[in-house]
Order: structure tokens, then C-alpha cells, then sequence
């Protein structure tokens, strides 16, 4: 352990390597920023999915949700749900037809009282995730 | 204890373990929601004891290494702190930020909250783990800031180490990294992408490194060994874990949209992970083994030395089980996920908040060590709150595994729900380990108030 290997050349190794892969680390972040744009599905993005957006945090639906596999375990991803579903119309129906105090005995989601413009916010937003390249994740409709 | 500011630290570190204990409470809620899907609905749903539970966890967390700078920058600095009365204050401003955040999150339903707090002019609530208002971040870095500059000017007018440069340059890249909590655009992928700056690069970033010079600390303190040998461990140490872990962030990019590249970035880097977990286990058995002396503060070496193996258990054995991407492709936001996510954060972090304290807490209490009868105490409840961690994490990894077979690896594919049903008895057993990690933690409690015997004090 002594001698051979100085605490010198550990110290070059740190700061040398550290800095070497911070800066392969900027450099692949600049490449992948800009291959987003035809991979991140930014065309669909209008008023409507910017609201859906605001409506999904301040509701933190990440609290029991996944999105494209981060979030909460507690219930169904939630990236591919227009397509499981079929339609936004059904996703909508879904979240407003919760029972505000819940269902006996299973987990529940809250009853958010999302006006219309909110409802249909939300569903275009989750349509726009559901547009990104994702490599083919899921592996399945289930999620 | 040699300077008379360290004892700031004693503050830190009671408001810490206060904190711990609400975090594990409203963990316990929330094992038991997963069974009885309807428990405390709607007072405290399952979002709002998740963000209690892990933001209480990050604070407190936060609590333990300011708590740690503090006692051990002045000692290492050889002068006292900077300015204690800032440490003092910066204690009081941060803890009252931190329970009005967490008022915030059980008195009044999120939406509100998010009103309130007047999220509109800057949004950065709704995403995991980064669920505070904006305001309390905003407290946050200013914390932080009046932190560092406390700790860095004891630093840069006194004795500089490498244990104290290592651990302000963490400390300084935990505050960097939190900056891009502020960032939040529309575009759900550069939201994902940058949202890891802070997640990954903290806990296999910049932690490690105040993790490893806080272990360096104590391990200089309780074996004797020689510093230049122990500076020498620290710096393989914290190079491994940059060389690895940067370029490592990309296991989180597989599937959010990044290049496909990443597959093969993030799989290799990550992979190699493991390694300085592992090197730190070798460190922390190596240094003890070749001690020069016998510290009367058994329980502490325990600590440390359960420290090392968990956290290469947790982040190194855990991590590297999904972190391929052809694997990850399946465990990819499951139980997997969960389990590997507790044992992570307590070997590591958990752990070594509790190991300074274990060191330190005497000391600022006017002795070397406590008596056996503390000891033993603390040694069982380090016991209790290990192995059932160890049990909650292979119980989630039992109901993991069955959920990416039933759910996505079979012919025939079961919805979410479903399986969840399907697999309530490891959610269950997970419970019953949950109830006794939380007798550990209130035996460890305990034994801060055994009378204390004056036999070791020497
Ligand atoms: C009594 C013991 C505990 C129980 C029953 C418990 C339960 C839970 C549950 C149910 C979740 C939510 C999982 C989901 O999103 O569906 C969770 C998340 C979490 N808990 Fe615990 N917990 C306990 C102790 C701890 C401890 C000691 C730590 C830290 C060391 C911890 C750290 C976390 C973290 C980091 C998450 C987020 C996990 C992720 O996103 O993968 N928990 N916990
Ligand atoms: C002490 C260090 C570590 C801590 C505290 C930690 C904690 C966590 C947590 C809480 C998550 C869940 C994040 C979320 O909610 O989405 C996570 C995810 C992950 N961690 Fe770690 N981790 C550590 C080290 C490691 C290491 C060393 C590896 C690899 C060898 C690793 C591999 C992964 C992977 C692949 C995921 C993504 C899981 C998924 O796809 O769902 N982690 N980690
Ligand atoms: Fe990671």
C-alpha cells in the first residue's frame, strides 16, 4: 500500500479524472440537447400541454404515479396511458369520476375538481409525453 | 472536544434524529396504505405521506452533515468556528423553513399550497423529491449558502486537510447541483434530463464525498492509524466515485427520451459504480484491523464499519442489480427500484450521519465514550434498524421480481392493479419489518438516556 502508490499521484488521479469526465459529461449533455428536438416530441407542445403540465405538479400526481418510469410505485404508469385507455376522452372521465372519499378498502385516488380547461389540459399533456421516444419503453401496454 | 463551537453540532444533530423520527413514522403510513389502499383517505393520501416521508428524510439528512461540518471542521481547522452564532442561527431559520414546509404539505391540500406559496412566478413544485415550494428552496440555498461560507472561512483561515477540502468540495457541489431544482421547462425530457443534476449527482456524486470524509474523520479519531494513510484511502476513494459516477448518470437516461447512446454510456460507467463502495469497505476493515489504538467508543466503530457494508450492499450490490440497461428495461420504475432506493440511502447516508453522531455525541456530553450500558443499547438498536432494512429491501425485492413478471416479462401481461393485489403479502411482511425498524430507532433514542456511569470516562 505505501511507497509505490503515493498519496500524490491518488490526489492527480482525482482532480486529473474528475475533471476529464465532467467535461465528457458537458460534451455528451450539449450532444444530447441538440438531438432532443426530434426526439422529445416538442411540436405537440402548445397552451394546452403547458397547462397540463402546471395541472399534473401542483397536484404532485408524481406522489403515487409514474411518468416514464420515475415517480411514485403506488399506481399505474402513467406515459402511456392515453394509448391503454384508447382515448383522452376516457383518461378524462377517469379523473373525474373519482369519489371523493375514496374507495372502501383499495387505494384511491383524491377527487382534484379539475375544471374542463384543467381536465383537458392534463390529457393533452400526458397525449404529449406519450410522444417521446422512449426506446420502446414500456415493454408492454400495462406500463 | 477541543473547540468550544463544536458543539453547535449537538443542535444539528437532535433536530436530525427528531426529524428521522416523523420520516420513519409517515413510512410506516404509507407501507401500510399499500395494503389497506384506503387507510387515513382523504386526510393524508398516499402522495402527501410520501412527500413527508422523503422530504423529511433529504432535511434531515441535511441536518446531519451540516451538524457533522460543524464538529469536525474546527477540530481538523484547529480554531474555532468561524461564526457560531451564524451556525446558530442558520439552525433556527432552516429548522422553522423545514416544518412549515411539512405543515404546508399536511394542513392544506397541495394545490393550495402551490397558490399560496405563489408557485406561478416560478415553478418548480409537483416533481419528486423537489416537492417544496419554491420559497423554501429559495431558504434553502440561502442556508446553504450562510453554511458554506461559515464552514469555508474556518476552513480557509485554519488548518487545511484533505478531509476538510474533500468535504467542502462536496458541500460546495451539493449547493451547485441543487440550482438546477429551479430549473423546470415545459418539455418533459429536458425537465427529466436536468431534475437528475440534482438527484443523481448528489447521492452518487457529491455525497460520497462528504460520506467519505466524514468516515475518514472518524476513522482517524477512533483507530489512531496515521492521516497520510487514511488521506491516500479517501482520495482513491472520492476519484473512483467521480471517474464512475458522472458519466454514470446516464442509467437514468435510457428511456426519457436521450439518445440512444446513453444505453451504452450509462450501462458501462454505472456498472463500474460499485467499485468505490467497495473500496470503502476494504478502507474502513483495513484501517480498523490496523488501529493503534483501542477507543472506548465501541458502538461508534460499529457504526462505521456497518456503514461501509451497507452502503456497498444498498448503492454497490443493489445499484448494480438494475443498473444494465437490458435489465432496466424491466425493473425500470418498480419495487426494484424501491428497494434499492432504501437500502441506498440508509447503508450510506443514513448511516454515516448516525456513525459522527455515535463519535461525537459523548464528547459534546463531556465524555469520551459512554458507558457499556448506552453502548450495548445503541449496539441494539444499530441491530434492529439493520437487518429489518435488510428485510424490507429483499422484501420489495420478492414483490419486485413477481411485479416485472407478471406485469411486463410474461406472455400474458396482468394491469398494474392487478398485480398489486397479487403481491400484498410481501407488501405486508414489508410492514411488519417497517414496525421494527421503528423499535430500533426508538431503542437508539433510548439510549441517549441511560444514566450515564462514570467507569470509562477517562
Ligand atoms: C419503517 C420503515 C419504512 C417504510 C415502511 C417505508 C416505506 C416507504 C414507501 C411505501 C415508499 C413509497 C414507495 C412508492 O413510491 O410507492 C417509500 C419511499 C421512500 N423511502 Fe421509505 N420507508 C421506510 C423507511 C425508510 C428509510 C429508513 C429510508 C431512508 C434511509 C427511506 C427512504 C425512502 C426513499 C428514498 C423513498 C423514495 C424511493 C424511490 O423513489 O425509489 N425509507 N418508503
Ligand atoms: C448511496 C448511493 C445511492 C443512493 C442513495 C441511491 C438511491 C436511489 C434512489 C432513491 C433511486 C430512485 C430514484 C427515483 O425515485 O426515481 C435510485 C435509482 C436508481 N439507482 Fe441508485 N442510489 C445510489 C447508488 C446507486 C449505484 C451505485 C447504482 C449503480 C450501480 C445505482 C443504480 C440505480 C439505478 C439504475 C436506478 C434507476 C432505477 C429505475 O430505473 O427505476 N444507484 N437510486
Ligand atoms: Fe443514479
Amino acid at each position: 500500500m505505501k511507497e509505490t502508490f503515493t498519496k500524490g499521484m491518488a490526489r492527480n488521479i482525482y482532480y486529473g479524472g474528475s475533471l476529464f469526465f465532467l467535461l465528457l459529461f458537458f460534451a455528451l449533455t450539449f450532444d444530447t440537447v441538440s438531438e432532443l428536438p426530434d426526439r422529445d416530441n416538442r411540436q405537440a407542445i402548445n397552451e394546452s400541454v403547458t397547462l397540463g403540465k402546471k395541472v399534473w405538479e401542483v397536484n404532485n400526481c408524481i406522489g403515487c404515479h409514474t411518468l416514464l418510469g420515475e415517480g411514485a410505485y403506488f399506481a399505474p404508469e402513467l406515459g402511456n396511458v392515453v394509448k391503454r385507455y384508447g382515448s383522452k376522452a376516457a383518461v378524462k372521465a377517469f379523473i373525474m369520476s373519482r369519489p371523493a372519499a375514496g374507495i372502501p378498502g383499495r387505494r384511491s385516488m383524491p377527487q382534484f375538481n379539475l375544471t374542463e380547461e384543467e381536465l383537458q389540459g392534463v390529457a393533452d399533456f400526458l397525449e404529449y409525453v406519450g410522444g417521446v421516444n422512449t426506446e420502446g419503453w414500456p415493454p408492454n401496454i400495462q406500463g | 472536544m477541543k473547540y468550544q463551537s463544536q458543539s453547535v453540532a449537538k443542535l444539528y444533530f437532535i433536530a436530525a434524529i427528531g426529524l428521522f423520527v416523523g420520516q420513519i413514522l409517515f413510512g410506516v403510513i404509507m407501507g401500510l396504505q399499500y395494503v389497506i389502499g384506503d387507510f387515513l383517505f382523504p386526510y393524508i393520501p398516499f402522495n402527501v405521506a410520501r412527500m413527508v416521508h422523503t422530504n423529511l428524510l433529504i432535511v434531515w439528512l441535511l441536518f446531519g452533515f451540516m451538524g457533522a461540518s460543524y464538529y469536525l471542521v474546527p477540530e481538523e481547522a484547529e480554531r474555532e468556528l468561524y461564526a457560531p452564532w451564524l451556525a446558530k442561527l442558520l439552525f433556527w431559520i432552516f429548522l422553522f423553513a423545514g416544518a412549515a414546509t411539512i405543515l404546508g404539505y399536511l394542513l392544506v391540500p397541495y394545490a393550495e399550497l402551490a397558490k399560496l406559496t405563489m408557485n406561478d412566478l416560478l415553478p418548480t413544485m409537483g416533481r419528486e423529491f423537489l416537492e417544496q415550494p419554491t420559497i423554501t428552496k429559495i431558504g434553502i440555498v440561502i442556508v446553504v449558502l450562510g453554511f458554506l461560507f461559515n464552514v469555508g472561512m474556518t476552513v480557509l483561515t485554519g488548518r487545511k486537510t484533505v478531509v476538510t477540502i474533500v468535504l467542502l468540495t462536496g458541500l460546495t457541489g451539493l449547493a451547485v447541483f441543487f440550482l438546477f431544482a429551479f430549473y423546470n421547462p415545459v418539455n418533459i425530457v429536458l425537465d427529466k434530463y436536468f431534475w437528475w443534476w440534482v438527484v443523481h449527482l448528489w447521492v452518487e456524486g457529491v455525497w460520497e464525498l462528504i460520506m467519505g470524509a466524514i468516515l475518514a474523520f472518524v476513522l482517524i479519531k477512533i483507530t489512531g492509524v496515521d492521516r497520510e494513510v487514511i488521506e491516500k484511502w479517501l482520495y482513491i476513494i472520492i476519484a473512483l466515485t467521480l471517474i464512475s459516477g458522472i458519466i454514470g448518470t446516464g442509467h437514468h437516461y435510457f428511456w426519457i427520451g436521450a439518445p440512444s447512446y446513453w444505453q451504452w454510456f450509462g450501462s458501462i460507467f454505472s456498472a463500474l459504480e460499485p467499485i468505490p463502495f467497495f473500496v470503502m469497505t476494504l478502507f474502513a476493515f483495513n484501517v480498523v484491523n490496523k488501529r493503534r489504538r483501542e477507543h472506548p467508543n465501541k458502538v461508534a466503530t460499529l457504526w462505521a464499519l456497518g456503514t461501509a457494508v451497507m452502503a456497498f450492499l444498498g448503492a454497490g450490490v443493489w445499484g448494480f442489480l438494475h443498473t444494465l440497461a437490458p435489465v432496466n428495461y424491466y425493473t425500470h420504475g418498480t419495487q426494484i427500484t424501491a428497494a434499492h432506493g432504501h437500502m441506498a440511502f440508509y447503508g450510506a447516508y443514513v448511516m454515516i450521519v448516525l456513525t459522527i453522531i455515535s463519535y461525537s455525541m459523548p464528547i459534546m456530553r463531556g465524555r469520551v465514550a459512554n458507558g457499556p450500558k448506552a453502548q450495548v443499547l445503541e449496539m441494539w438498536s444499530f441491530w434492529l434498524m439493520t437487518v429489518s432494512m435488510v428485510f424490507i429491501t429483499l422484501f420489495l425485492t420478492g414483490a419486485g421480481i413477481l411485479q416485472v413478471y407478471l406485469q411486463r416479462y410474461s406472455d400474458t401481461p396482468l394491469g398494474f392493479m392487478v398485480v398489486q393485489e397479487k403481491i400484498e403479502l410481501f407488501y405486508w411482511m414489508r410492514e411488519i419489518a417497517g414496525v421494527i425498524f421503528l423499535i430500533g430507532l426508538i431503542v437508539y433514542i433510548m439510549s441517549f438516556f441511560v444514566k450515564h456511569d462514570d467507569e470509562v470516562t477517562a
